[in-house]
């Protein structure tokens, strides 16, 4: 009965998908259309095959047992392969910058920098980050409640759909289709897909924790679930629109103006916050004990780290509108708070690194262990850097400069980045039963050339932005200002090739590492798998 | 009093108050008497249920 239920709708899906890719107003919408047809009806027959025979023996499905590993399998490799595709996209775009010949004439539109641009930034934080937040949350809400994830299938529906939204987003740009918001660029079908994928997501984590076996929920999934939550109200709230067409993807922001301005900027913030931030806390205090061998330095601490940052960063957003139509008193609130967070974070980096407490000869000898004490130093650092250029007076030389570009990737690629290469290489063995990864040297040499490419770019985009804000805000004796705005762009051109080095090492890093989980995956010496893995 | 003025009162009022005392009850909590042996065991949690198998029965612990 269900079964031929999903047989009817998926027939519907197809019927208007068909419908939209006819009557579609725009390219993006079209080829979404056609993809969804292609999607539906590949699933339609899937399905039909899946129908159980009439007075045929019932096949017999024991009840699954242990843990479900499948969606962080493919996670885990989804994670690997969108990183690259992403750092690709990034290091692509960064010498576009430096070489405007890049733009090439013959892929105008859809290859010049302003459509790309989004692609690499929801490439990263989306489709890699957010990858490594829905794999390792799967893996971690397991173990520490000691229970299998909840809804069956719902967890694969969520694998599945996120990486739906990932390719709709990502054509869509190349395409054209963008609401023009930062980090929330996606059009309506999209955010509506989205949330519905989200909200399965919620409920299965959600689920698993009401089902544990342990008495507390451990710290990882406070952070998990704020994430969760978080993200879910952000992303509605931000995209509150109006289609102008259901068979169109363009659509009409319901705030305007300032109103708009600080609602896509409470977001964006809070996209850093609690995408960027919480979740990824929430795979430090996993696996950085489970590296280590050793509890957490101090559970106090994460409790407290926890409930600051829930309660400090909401208010941060403000910082992004100094100096703009948004009223003094917003703006003032959101630096103060800005400033506030130096203490939750630096608590959560001490925390973080004094776990290594008695251990500390690890970092010599245990390349992944080195990768998340990086990581947590950049964490640190640009937990420091952030506060700094929210304050009004830093903020008018950073603001609009290279700057904030270079606090943002030592951000993403020394916290954010570091560590889920660290959980990559924690998770890969455990998940296909192998004593360790392939190479160990070739995890050094990731550390390595993702280190030295992180200070590439993180040193040039500082000179390149200070230079760029004093030169902005230079004037000769009569007022007049010195500069131009193409002064500028000429005087970096040099930071712009360093810039691009730094994103070629950070690249060849991930190269390396998907090489070896590759090979630690295939297992070419034929190792017999040591775990009993279930069958999903 | 209109909706905006009236929020904006209480928001930097009994809002603020109502926050500022559950943050610092929260801290409080924490760190109260007693409570070592229970973040131990919290702390702790990483190190079990590796195998589903091995995994508690029953939520107490002893």
């Amino acid at each position: 009965m269900f079964d031929t239920l999903k047989l009817i709708v998926l027939a519907l899906i197809v019927f208007f998908a068909a419908l939209g890719a006819d009557w579609a107003r725009d390219p993006a919408y079209m080829v979404h259309a056609l993809l969804i047809i292609v999607i539906a009806a590949g699933l339609f027959f899937w399905q039909l095959r899946q129908m159980p025979v009439e007075a045929g023996e019932a096949v017999r499905v024991s009840a699954p047992r242990g843990y479900m590993d499948g969606p962080v399998r493919y996670g885990v490799i989804a994670t690997a392969f969108w990183g690259v595709v992403g750092f690709l996209v990034g290091t692509y775009i960064a010498f576009q910058l430096a070489f405007p010949a890049l733009n090439i004439e013959w892929a105008q539109p859809y290859a010049n920098f302003g459509r790309l641009r989004p692609l690499h930034t929801s490439a990263v934080i989306f489709a890699f980050g957010g990858n490594a937040l829905i794999a390792t949350s799967f893996y971690i809400v397991q173990r520490t409640s000691a229970a299998r994830l909840w809804g069956g299938n719902a967890a694969w529906f969520v694998f599945w759909g996120y990486q739906l939204f990932i390719v709709l987003a990502a054509t869509g740009y190349l395409l054209g289709a963008t609401q023009s918001k930062e980090y929330a660029e996606p059009e309506w079908y999209v955010d509506i897909w989205l949330t519905i994928v989200w909200l399965t997501y919620l409920a299965v984590f959600f689920g698993t924790i009401l089902r544990r076996r342990e008495r507390h929920i451990y710290v990882a999934n406070w952070f998990f679930l704020a994430f969760i939550i978080t993200v879910a109200m952000l992303h509605v709230v931000n995209n509150l629109a109006i289609p102008v067409s259901i068979w169109g993807s363009k659509s009409v922001q319901v705030f305007s103006g300032v109103q708009d301005a600080m609602t896509q900027w409470w977001y964006g913030h809070n996209a850093v916050g609690f995408f960027l931030t919480a979740g990824f806390l929430g795979m430090m205090y996993y696996f950085v004990p489970k590296q280590a061998g050793r509890p957490v330095y101090s559970y106090k601490l994460s409790i407290i780290h926890f409930w600051a940052l829930i309660f400090l960063y909401i208010w941060a957003g403000p910082h992004h509108l100094h100096y703009t139509a948004l009223p003094d008193w917003a703006a003032t609130l959101g630096m103060v708070f800005s400033i506030i967070l130096w203490m939750p974070s630096w608590g959560g980096m001490i925390n973080g690194l004094m776990t290594l407490e008695g251990a500390w000869d690890k970092i010599r000898t245990d390349p992944i262990i080195r990768m998340f004490v990086a990581s947590l130093a950049f964490y640190g650092m640009s937990t420091f850097e952030g506060p700094m250029m929210s304050i009004r007076a830093v903020n008018s030389l950073s603001h609009y400069t290279d700057w904030t570009i270079g606090h943002v990737h030592s951000g993403a690629l020394g916290w954010n980045g570091l560590i889920t290469f660290g959980a990559l290489y924690f998770l890969t063995p455990r998940l296909w039963g192998r004593a360790q990864m392939h190479s160990l040297s070739a995890i050094n040499l990731h550390f390595w050339l993702a280190t030295v490419g992180i200070v590439l770019y993180a040193s040039s985009m500082w000179v390149s932005g200070i230079m760029e804000g004093l030169m902005w805000r230079e004037v000769d004796a009569n007022g007049f200002l010195v500069n131009s705005f193409a002064d500028t762009v000429e005087a970096k051109y040099l930071m712009y090739v360093v810039r691009g080095l730094g994103g070629v090492l950070y690249l060849a890093g991930g190269v390396v590492m998907v090489w070896n989980m590759w090979m630690t995956i295939r297992a070419p010496e034929a190792r017999p798998i040591t775990v009993a893995l279930p069958a999903e | 009093m209109d909706t905006y003025s009236l929020l904006r009162e209480l928001a930097d009022s009994w809002a603020l108050l109502v926050l500022t005392l559950i943050f610092l009850g929260v801290i409080g909590w924490a760190y109260r008497p007693g409570s070592r042996a229970l973040h131990d065991d919290a702390a702790d949690v990483p190190f079990r249920n590796e195998n589903p198998d091995q995994a508690r029965n029953d939520g107490a612990h002893q």
